[in-house]
């Protein structure tokens, strides 16, 4: 299971400040931090309320490429933010994310055809987010028949089933876990799986406990790769048993440094 | 519709490691064996490449070792001189390698001193111009001390030098670091160990980390080869996988453990149905060589020169490209 970093967001005060200032230093050293804990993506997000999403987003780009060879995951609602990144990414990128809408699915699925990046596809329609797993399974089935047919090779596109928080939307967690398992009866080769990791503890105590259990349950449900803390020690420990109970890593005592460095 | 028979991919493949060194590197070797670099399984070229053919290394002793008589027609008047012994192994067998076994240095035999045993090797090194292989005599207090005699004494040679341990690593991978040499590193037909072991060492340099050969502990046909071939099926499917703490090519101690066994030693007299003993222990070292072929073994460290000659003819036929 692959962790995409999650702290490059301007929702965090200090990436904000950064941003605003143009300061790159903070951004290069949070790349380097997430990398060395394990994190394979970096997530690159300017943030709400950000009043120039493009050029915010292209020197994120810059600056977070200056200190890592990691591949990028864009996360962005504006695509031509989006597209302003992927133009100067050094090598193919992630788009986070497109929803089951048709105007968005033909902007997003177009441009990740013509740069070859991967999708993050988001189970949801303009009607939002459905409760149980065959509506998800549907939203996944449109997204992948549409990227399909607009050119995007099945494999590069990451289906989420959207986690929402335990203490609202508790009836969600085993949907979302089903879903997983059916999107990879979806078509041969399937779609991989993604979620928002911390979007299952928000607004719960001891977020860290919530994430690390569910990210372990939905590795064992297929889960290919999360959005999350990458210096989270804890879930970082836990993932990397949880590959070593799944037959996916060889065993061997300093398994949990080896998941990091590898 | 054309039949389409699927291939498999790896996204990553075997390291390679280089044994011994040329003037030019440092050393005196006439040439320098790669072994690894795979990027499929054994001898599937259609899958992928296998760069380095598997070699394999004469075990020589650096005293009379008191091996099976079958072996005086080969090497009866060797046996007292090492460094002659090592010059028969590689003009008249053809062997790639030559792996010295310090026995003499065993406090229960003739417990030779660091300098001596460093001498001797030294002795090799100017009879032949192949890599050599060192390993110890087997015991661990007394293979500490020789370690760093003989790494020093043939620093720039870039040998194979043997065996580093779990409970025991640390004195021999501080020599190959001070003197750049290779190192076998011993499991006891432990997956988990092997990759463990594999992490102490680098943890301690990570340029040993293209330094190191594993020795899985591999046994001979009819006493457990299956247990060691498995583990090295799942070593090497792991490197392709992209494993980096098991990409490392495998050394096998062919000759040592089948000539131990009552199939290599029983006489005819005692079991008529088995056959003449020369003949019955050349195919079981050959055979036992040829299985661990098809499990990846890239360094086979064998005794007779029969067998060698069998087992380097299968290379040769395995070697020729399959692909389509």
């Amino acid at each position: 299971m692959i962790i995409i970093g999650e702290r490059i967001n301007g929702m965090f005060q200090d990436i904000a400040r950064a941003i605003r200032e143009r300061d790159g230093s903070i951004i290069q050293e949070w790349a380097r931090k997430q990398e060395q804990n394990g994190a394979r993506y970096l997530d690159i997000n300017v943030g709400p309320g950000s009043t120039e999403p493009v050029e915010a987003m292209k020197w994120l780009v810059e600056e977070t490429q200056k200190a890592s060879e990691l591949p990028l995951c864009l996360d962005s609602t504006n695509y031509d933010a989006i597209e302003a990144g992927l133009k100067i990414c050094k090598r193919p990128a992630m788009i986070n994310s497109v929803p089951a809408e048709a105007a968005k699915m033909e902007r997003v699925f177009t441009m990740a055809a013509q740069y070859g990046s991967e999708v993050i596809c988001l189970a949801m329609s303009e009607e939002g987010i459905p409760k149980d797993s065959e509506s998800r399974v549907a939203l996944a089935m449109e997204l992948v028949a549409t990227g399909d047919a607009l050119g995007v090779p099945i494999e590069n596109l990451y289906i989420d089933p959207l986690v929402l928080p335990c203490n609202v939307a508790q009836d969600h967690g085993p949907e979302v876990l089903e879903t997983l398992r059916q999107v990879k009866l979806i078509s041969d080769p399937p779609p991989k799986t993604v979620v928002g990791l911390s979007n299952a503890s928000q607004g719960t105590r001891d977020r860290e406990l919530v994430n690390r259990v569910f990210a372990v349950m939905a590795m064992a449900n297929g889960l290919d790769a999360a959005i999350a803390d990458a210096n989270d020690d804890e879930l970082m420990a836990a993932v990397a048993t949880a590959r070593i109970l799944l037959n996916i890593d060889i065993y061997c005592d300093s398994y949990v440094d080896v998941f990091k460095q590898a | 519709m054309a039949l389409e028979i699927q291939k498999e991919r790896y996204r990553s493949k075997v390291g390679e490691v280089v044994l011994g060194a040329t003037k030019e590197q440092g050393g005196t070797r006439s040439h320098t064996v790669t072994v690894g670099g795979e990027s499929a399984l054994p001898f599937l070229h259609f899958e992928g490449e296998m760069p380095h053919r598997p070699v394999i290394a004469l075990e020589i002793s650096d005293m009379a070792p008191g091996w099976h008589p079958c072996f005086d027609e080969y090497y009866a008047d060797v046996f007292e001189n090492t460094a002659a012994w090592a010059k028969k192994c590689v003009d008249e067998y053809g062997a790639d390698l030559v792996q010295i076994r310090l026995q003499s240095a065993d406090p229960d035999l003739k417990d030779r001193s660091p300098e001596e045993c460093a001498a001797t090797v030294k002795e090799v090194l100017e009879a032949v111009g192949v890599p050599l292989i060192v390993v110890g005599c087997g015991k661990a207090e007394k293979d500490n001390l020789l370690y760093p005699a003989v790494a020093e004494a043939a620093a720039g040679e870039n040998l194979l030098l043997g065996v580093a341990e779990v409970e025991n690593y640390k004195a021999i991978t501080s020599a190959c670091m001070a003197h750049q040499h290779n190192v076998i590193a011993l499991s006891p037909i432990d997956i988990n160990i092997c990759k463990q072991l594999n992490i102490l060492i680098a943890e301690m340099s990570m340029v040993m980390n293209s330094r190191i050969i594993i020795d899985p502990c591999m046994s001979a046909l009819g006493y457990g080869i299956e247990y060691t071939y498995s583990i090295m099926e799942r070593a090497r499917l792991g490197a392709l996988q992209g494993d980096r703490m098991l990409s490392m090519p495998m050394i096998g101690n062919v000759g040592y453990e089948v000539w131990r066994t009552k199939e290599a030693n029983t006489p005819v007299e005692e079991n008529p149905g088995w056959g003449e003993r020369a003949e019955r222990a050349v195919l079981w070292e050959a055979t036992t060589a040829m299985a661990f072929l098809q499990a990846g073994l890239d360094i086979l460290v064998m005794r007779h020169p029969h067998a060698a000659a069998l087992t380097r003819q299968n290379i040769d036929e395995l070697m020729q490209d399959n692909s389509y």
